[in-house]
């Protein structure tokens, strides 16, 4: 499977980069000449075979039920959140507006 | 005395303890030694009066006749894709430039609470994907290493090249690393030091900038086996924040250190003699077979049918995760933020990440966008999560006969700066024999062998069964005890 110009402006567009023509027009042989490599794996012979979950056995654990257990991911702490916001406002994350 | 840079962190931290030099001289000396080396562009900010802090605290616990710490006095460098409180924190993008975490990661957090400072941020790969440390939105990492009789810049390796970089130059006794396919192993073979990448979930994740979940792991660089034994112990360990952090008690691996091999066997495994590969290289790995039979191990042949396979799996499940863990950033939350004239929401995120992604990082976004998205899904992500499984398993049955496998780090020697960029495959293919280890999760490591005929060091590489830390330390210190490689790189920075 290959990928045109307009196949990778959909991409582009599903991922949120902002791409010029150029620039679309230069990523084209490059993602194809990965996707084109890659496809190798279809050779594989999977038959039978489950897709890894986890890399190394472990079970998912649940933490105790405890509000704020550990105060570094707890809650309360609103300044720190917001500290690195481009636009802070009123103690909310700011952005453009979005109803018209 | 010898200068107090030329020591690692063993020396210096029991320096220290015996009081032949305080924690204070030693923080001065790499402080120094990191401010006159700016033409290496290792850091990208420096943090000299941390170390001066961490080092005080441990003359004053001294003085007080209080334990140090495993790492008590030791300065190292961070690789700026840790989180530490009130210092930026970029991932060497444009996107988090100005990023001042408000929390510290958990495996830097160990490391201050073993007693070591911080020197400064490291310069690495933009979110730790490249291969050259070209992708930096801080600059390219000159390499301490040139050719013998050539003045070209080369490569330190990368994702961590600011590490390899800073502690082949003795700027920095160890520094942190991070490997999600060899980002620590090849580094450390470019640059003539050792680098540990521990079985998936040893150290945690909380605090590292997220670049494929399933496959990051930290680990320590430093010049020695012991010194990485020691750094790694003290990053290492359980931690509740880190959903797949193993909850298994941190071994004595200083302690357990032992370069007798005997009763041990080493696989070779038949495929990773690939085309292409460097003729020193091969031999460096025929000489790495000698010296682990003179440790008193055993070699024997051994397969891993999928490994050609490995590589192309881990360009589909890397950036997949990655496209979905690079997501977060949208110019709302932290980092950058363009928001051109009269845009909206969905135009300020686009815009922002044109802006604050570098090309590499881009391409792989929309490689890991492309094979999740709906039609591709099963022909690649689903298939290459398959062959994951398979390369797996095809270590697992190694396993069973043998304890550790060595192979060569890198199929190359380090290159020019430059060379490589015309197309990323190549550049891609610096990883296949790290890669493999990485897609199974297990421990491998990287120790200088020897140079070749530039001049140039050449690594070998130790991977383990998983939670064998140990049998990978001991095989490291076996081949190092051998090797006894003494080059360094000439000072020209």
């Amino acid at each position: 499977m290959s990928v045109d110009k307009a196949t990778v402006a959909k991409i582009a567009s599903l991922a949120r980069i902002k791409m010029g023509d150029d620039e679309l027009e230069r990523m084209v042989p490059e993602l194809n000449n990965i996707l084109e490599w890659v496809e190798h794996l279809g050779e594989v012979d999977v038959s039978g075979v489950e897709p890894m979950t986890a890399v190394i056995e472990n079970h998912l654990r649940l933490r105790e039920d405890v509000v704020d257990a550990d105060p570094k991911t707890a809650g309360g702490r609103r300044e720190d959140v917001l500290a690195n916001a481009p636009a802070a406002e009123h103690g909310f994350f700011g952005v453009p507006k979005v109803i018209e | 005395m010898t200068a107090l840079t030329n020591l690692g962190v063993k020396d210096i931290r029991d320096g220290v303890a015996g009081g032949e030099f305080t924690a204070r001289e030693v923080a001065e000396a790499f402080n120094a030694a990191v401010a006159e080396a700016a033409s290496l562009n290792a850091f990208i900010v420096t943090t000299p009066d941390h170390a001066l802090a961490a080092a005080e605290a441990v003359d004053a616990k001294r003085a007080r006749g209080e334990d140090l710490g495993t790492m008590g006095g030791v300065p190292i460098g961070m690789k700026d894709l840790f989180a530490t409180k009130g210092v930026q924190t970029t991932a060497a993008s444009h996107i988090l430039e100005g990023f001042n975490p408000q929390y510290e990661s958990t495996v830097s957090q160990n490391l201050w609470d073993a007693g070591a400072g911080m020197l400064g941020k490291l310069n690495l790969d933009q979110f730790a994907m490249g291969s050259s440390n070209e992708t930096s939105y801080f600059g390219n990492v000159n390499s301490p290493w040139r050719k013998a009789g050539s003045n070209a810049a080369m490569s330190p390796g990368g994702s961590s090249g600011g590490s390899s970089s800073a502690v082949a130059a003795h700027i920095a006794p160890a520094a942190t690393g991070t490997d999600t396919g060899g980002s620590i192993r090849q580094p450390a073979a470019f640059t003539g030091i050792c680098g540990i990448k521990p079985t998936y979930g040893r150290c945690s994740r909380w605090g590292v900038v997220a670049f494929a979940s399933s496959l990051d792991q930290a680990g320590p660089m430093a010049r020695t086996v012991e010194d990485c034994a020691i750094m790694l112990e003290a990053m290492a360990g359980f931690d509740p924040k880190d959903a797949t952090s193993l909850k298994m008690d941190v071994p004595a691996w200083e302690t357990g250190l032992s370069a007798d091999l005997k009763g041990k066997r080493i696989g070779i495994p038949r495929e990773y003699r690939m085309d292409g590969t460097d003729e020193a290289i091969l031999k460096s790995w025929e000489q790495g077979k000698e010296w682990l039979r003179d440790a008193g191990a055993e070699i024997v042949d051994v397969s891993l049918p999928h490994t050609k396979y490995a590589l192309p799996a881990y360009y589909i499940v890397a950036p997949a995760e990655a496209s979905s863990n690079l997501a977060r950033y949208d110019g709302v939350r932290y980092g950058l933020r363009d928001l051109p004239d009269g845009a909206g929401l969905q135009n300020m995120y686009a815009a922002t990440r044109a802006e604050g992604f570098g090309d590499e990082v881009k391409r792989r976004i929309l490689i890991g966008t492309y094979v999740l998205s709906a039609g591709f899904y099963d022909a690649y992500y689903n298939q290459a999560q398959k062959v994951r499984t398979l390369v797996s398993r095809d270590f697992a049955e190694a396993f069973d006969q043998c304890d550790a496998i060595l192979a060569p780090t890198t199929p190359t020697a380090s290159f020019p700066l430059g060379s490589l960029n015309d197309d990323p495959l190549t550049m891609y293919l610096n990883d296949v024999f790290a890669v493999p280890a990485s897609l199974a999760g297990l421990p491998a490591m990287s120790v200088p062998a020897t140079v070749n005929a530039d001049g140039l060091p050449l690594g070998l590489q130790i991977v383990g069964k998983p939670f064998d830390e140990q049998g990978v330390l001991n095989a490291g210190l076996a081949i190092q005890r051998r090797a006894n490689f003494t080059a360094k790189p000439e000072k020209w920075w």
